[in-house]
């Protein structure tokens, strides 16, 4: 059992080791969030292969989000989704109130600008989860107020 | 299921960097680099939350690191050996590594470390308790070695006050 603040802190580093090679011209320049989006893909990928290893053949599309708003929120993050809003036309938002990789920096509107560098492993995370479940997704975040945010998942219809 | 969240990650993050430098050697520098910047913010989660006092001298800290410090944070304790006679120097013997649960090297990896995040957070861990230590592998299960063994050697007490790099 590895520790969790040893996720966390991990995690933090990722976006500042990338955006500072990206600063020195490492790396190519603006593509952090792409990286880290990728990065968070593979980590979906692997993870939602083993939670899913033991459990009933998911009904539909809705069964799937759902899934991903309890089990598979609450062993990465240690928390459920607040609320999942759908149009039923293949658009759903996931909200959380109390978003884990967003507590540590402080509440309110001050570094707001810096929230979306923590949001993109989250998205890719997400993204790949639902492409290893067979639904081909774009998922992005948006943050008013930390540390609330919400992930809005359009589903690609094939 | 929290560990494969981060040797998941850690393996995702490993990915990117061979993507991003061409060779391994500067794999492995950002790799240490970003375990010292986790290592110098890691410690003051630790002393928060093991209650350790100060070490009388390395063995303890030797101790404290493989007992607590693995076990807290890695689930895992290695053994402690191959001392060097003059006290300063010594090895972790990490039986399995879980940074490397589902990882095969590619032949054309032959020279990355890995886990060389570990080093780096050692080393900055013990930075900030005023330790200069020398952190390396020796041994690798990754490269046919039998057991992975870290090898840390004391260089010097830091007296100044002021953290390595802020003037």
């Amino acid at each position: 059992m590895a520790d969790e603040a040893l996720f966390l802190l991990l995690h933090s580093e990722m976006v500042a080791g990338l955006y500072r090679a990206a600063e020195q011209g490492e790396g190519e320049n603006g593509r952090c969030t792409t990286k880290l989006e990728s990065m968070g893909f593979r980590v979906g990928q692997g993870l939602i292969e083993r939670f899913t290893k033991d459990t009933a053949r998911f009904k539909d599309e809705l069964d799937i989000m759902k899934f991903i708003c309890k089990d598979f929120w609450t062993t990465v993050f240690k928390k459920q989704i607040d609320n999942l809003r759908t149009n039923h036309q293949g658009i759903y938002v996931l909200q959380d109130n109390k978003f884990r990789l967003l507590t540590q920096m402080s509440a309110g509107k001050q570094y707001l600008e810096h929230a979306p560098k923590y949001l993109a492993f989250t998205c890719g995370l997400i993204r790949g989860g639902l492409s290893n479940l067979g639904i081909k997704s774009i998922v992005t975040a948006e943050v008013s107020s930390m540390p609330a945010c919400k992930f809005q998942v359009m589903i690609q219809k094939i | 299921m929290n560990s494969e969240l981060f040797t998941l990650t850690y393996g995702a993050l490993v990915t990117q960097l061979c993507k991003d430098y061409e060779n391994d050697d500067d794999v492995n520098k950002q790799l240490d680099k970003m375990g010292y910047n986790i290592g110098v913010r890691l410690i003051e989660d630790f002393l928060a939350r093991s209650n350790v006092g100060r070490c009388h001298d390395f063995r303890e800290t030797a101790d404290v690191i493989a007992k607590i410090a693995f076990k807290m944070y890695l689930g895992i304790t290695p053994s402690i050996t191959n001392w060097s006679p003059g006290g300063d120097e010594f090895s972790l013997i990490l039986e399995n590594n879980p940074l490397v649960d589902f990882v095969e090297l590619p032949d054309n990896h032959s020279t990355l470390i890995y886990s060389n995040l570990l080093c780096g957070v050692l080393r900055g861990a013990l930075e900030m308790v005023q330790m200069a230590v020398d952190v390396k592998f020796v041994q690798d299960t990754l490269k046919g070695d039998s057991v992975t063994e870290i090898r840390m050697k004391f260089i010097r007490r830091i007296e100044d006050n002021l953290p390595a790099g802020e003037e």
